[in-house]
């Protein structure tokens, strides 16, 4: 795919909104749903997935490109890319820790939470099977993840009001969260087909 | 078999794992920060249940602020004596002799004894209950007993018995939780050595004290003239204890019409 304004605003829209990781390829659905009782932690924990995916995406592109092709071990795909997301995390975190100890303490929790998180190994594959080149793939990742950002704050305002509404008692905590995820991702359903 | 496929997938990820591996070692050293010692010796010294008796949000907030000299050294209570000697050894700071406090009901209203204004049929929590027109009982000092105080315990020390809450002595780290949780601030953190306890806290006139609870403290100051060391005085309607005075001679006991003053073996 050539790099374009076009382009890259179709793809723009197609990441956050038609193929959201959430509402639509149902990846990452457990944060999405144990993080998103409060505004200021579902922003937070966001951002730190916005930052993981993004520099996941650029070094497992080099890892399959350079390392699994060559070496026609391509087979190996899920579980090395596990590694680097694992060891990438540890390194986010450490650097944070150091450079950063305001941004550190913000993500904090969240950061080592991303290691298992679906979406980041999802992204990486997804990569590949769609023959992204590099600058794709990690434009990829950002936007992926910044769709995800929006389907996680929206989720935790909604989730917010909740609490104060009066909702029947078997259907209030996670039964009434799930109906509206559904909810979500049924209007999400209507960018169906916008910039692919 | 093709020997060499095998070999080639076993070191290309043994590799890629030894690669970071190395990378995040050294990044461990790189980007080191650097934590103060003591911080790690005082949280394991504290009590670490996280109860928040110290007024910080958790033992390690509790274990930074000491650190840094913000907090004083006594304020875990749940540790005791010991926490206290050893974060005195980690801060170099003079070792003071804790008192042991326990957390003491200051009521006997056991179903029975204090007599029902209502029957209270709503949400079981204290708060709820003496909210709505005084609460349950005719006493407005009295124990509910729908256990608020035990909800917030966080070292089981507390049930409710007959109506009451009982506390036992032994589990009891004098956090404070129940005293800040209770509506009627009918618990209080006394010295554990006191043993000798007015169980009452009814400010009520005399006639309307002994119509509302058939333990009620009636202000008959038998228990003045009976204490030879000036230590009971009966103040606003109701007997109270120094505990600076009180030599657990028992004589007030004895001489309480009501049964009102308890001493605990």
């Amino acid at each position: 795919m050539e790099f374009t304004l076009t382009n890259f605003l179709l793809f723009m829209v197609n990441c956050v909104l038609t193929n959201n990781f959430i509402f639509s390829r149902y990846l990452g659905c457990c944060p999405f749903l144990g993080v998103s009782s409060k505004v200021e932690t579902a922003a937070g924990m966001g951002i730190a997935v916005t930052f993981v995916m993004g520099l996941a995406s650029l070094f497992t592109y080099a890892v399959y490109h350079y390392i699994l092709v060559p070496l026609q071990i391509s087979y190996l795909i899920t579980i090395s890319f596990i590694l680097v997301i694992a060891a990438l995390v540890q390194f986010v975190e450490m650097f944070l820790k150091k450079s950063m100890p305001s941004l550190y303490n913000a993500l904090g929790i969240y950061l080592p939470l991303i290691t298992t998180n679906c979406a980041v190994l999802g992204v990486t594959i997804l990569n590949i099977d769609n023959k992204y080149n590099m600058l794709w793939s990690v434009l990829n990742g950002v936007f992926g993840a910044l769709g995800f950002l929006l389907a996680i704050v929206l989720m935790a305002g909604v989730r917010e009001r909740l609490e104060s509404s009066n909702i029947p008692k078997a259907f209030k905590g996670f039964p009434i969260s799930l109906v509206i995820a559904g909810l979500m991702s049924v209007a999400f359903l209507g960018f169906a087909g916008l910039g692919n | 078999m093709d020997y060499a496929a095998i070999l080639k997938a076993v070191a290309a990820l043994g590799g890629l794992g030894i690669l970071f591996g190395l990378v995040l070692s050294f990044a461990d050293k790189k980007f080191a920060v650097p934590v103060d010692e003591r911080f790690t010796l005082v949280r394991e010294a504290v009590a670490g249940a996280n109860c928040g008796a110290c007024g910080y949000a958790g033992c390690d907030a509790y274990a930074q602020a000491v650190v840094k000299g913000e907090a004083d050294i006594s304020l875990c209570t749940p540790g005791g004596q010991a926490t206290l000697d050893a974060l005195a050894a980690i801060m170099q700071k003079e070792s003071a002799v804790a008192e042991v406090q326990v957390a003491r009901v200051l009521c006997q209203g056991e179903t029975g004894v204090v007599k029902p204004r209502y029957d209270y049929k709503g949400p079981k929590t204290c708060h709820m209950a003496v909210s709505l027109s005084g609460g349950p009982n005719l006493c407005n000092w009295s124990c509910v007993g729908l256990g608020d105080c035990v909800r917030v315990c966080r070292f089981d020390a507390m049930r409710i018995e007959n109506g009451i809450v009982v506390i036992d002595e032994n589990k009891c780290t004098a956090c404070g939780m129940c005293v800040l949780e209770c509506p009627r601030s009918v618990l209080r953190l006394l010295p554990k050595a006191a043993r000798v306890t007015v169980r009452c806290r009814n400010e009520a006139r005399p006639k309307e004290a002994r119509e509302a609870c058939s333990k009620a403290c009636i202000a008959c100051k038998l228990c003045e003239k009976a204490c030879a060391y000036d230590a009971i005085h009966v103040n606003n309607n109701v007997a109270r204890i120094d505990p600076a005075k009180c030599t657990l001679c028992g004589e007030c006991v004895k001489v309480c019409p009501m049964k009102c003053i308890e001493q605990l073996p």
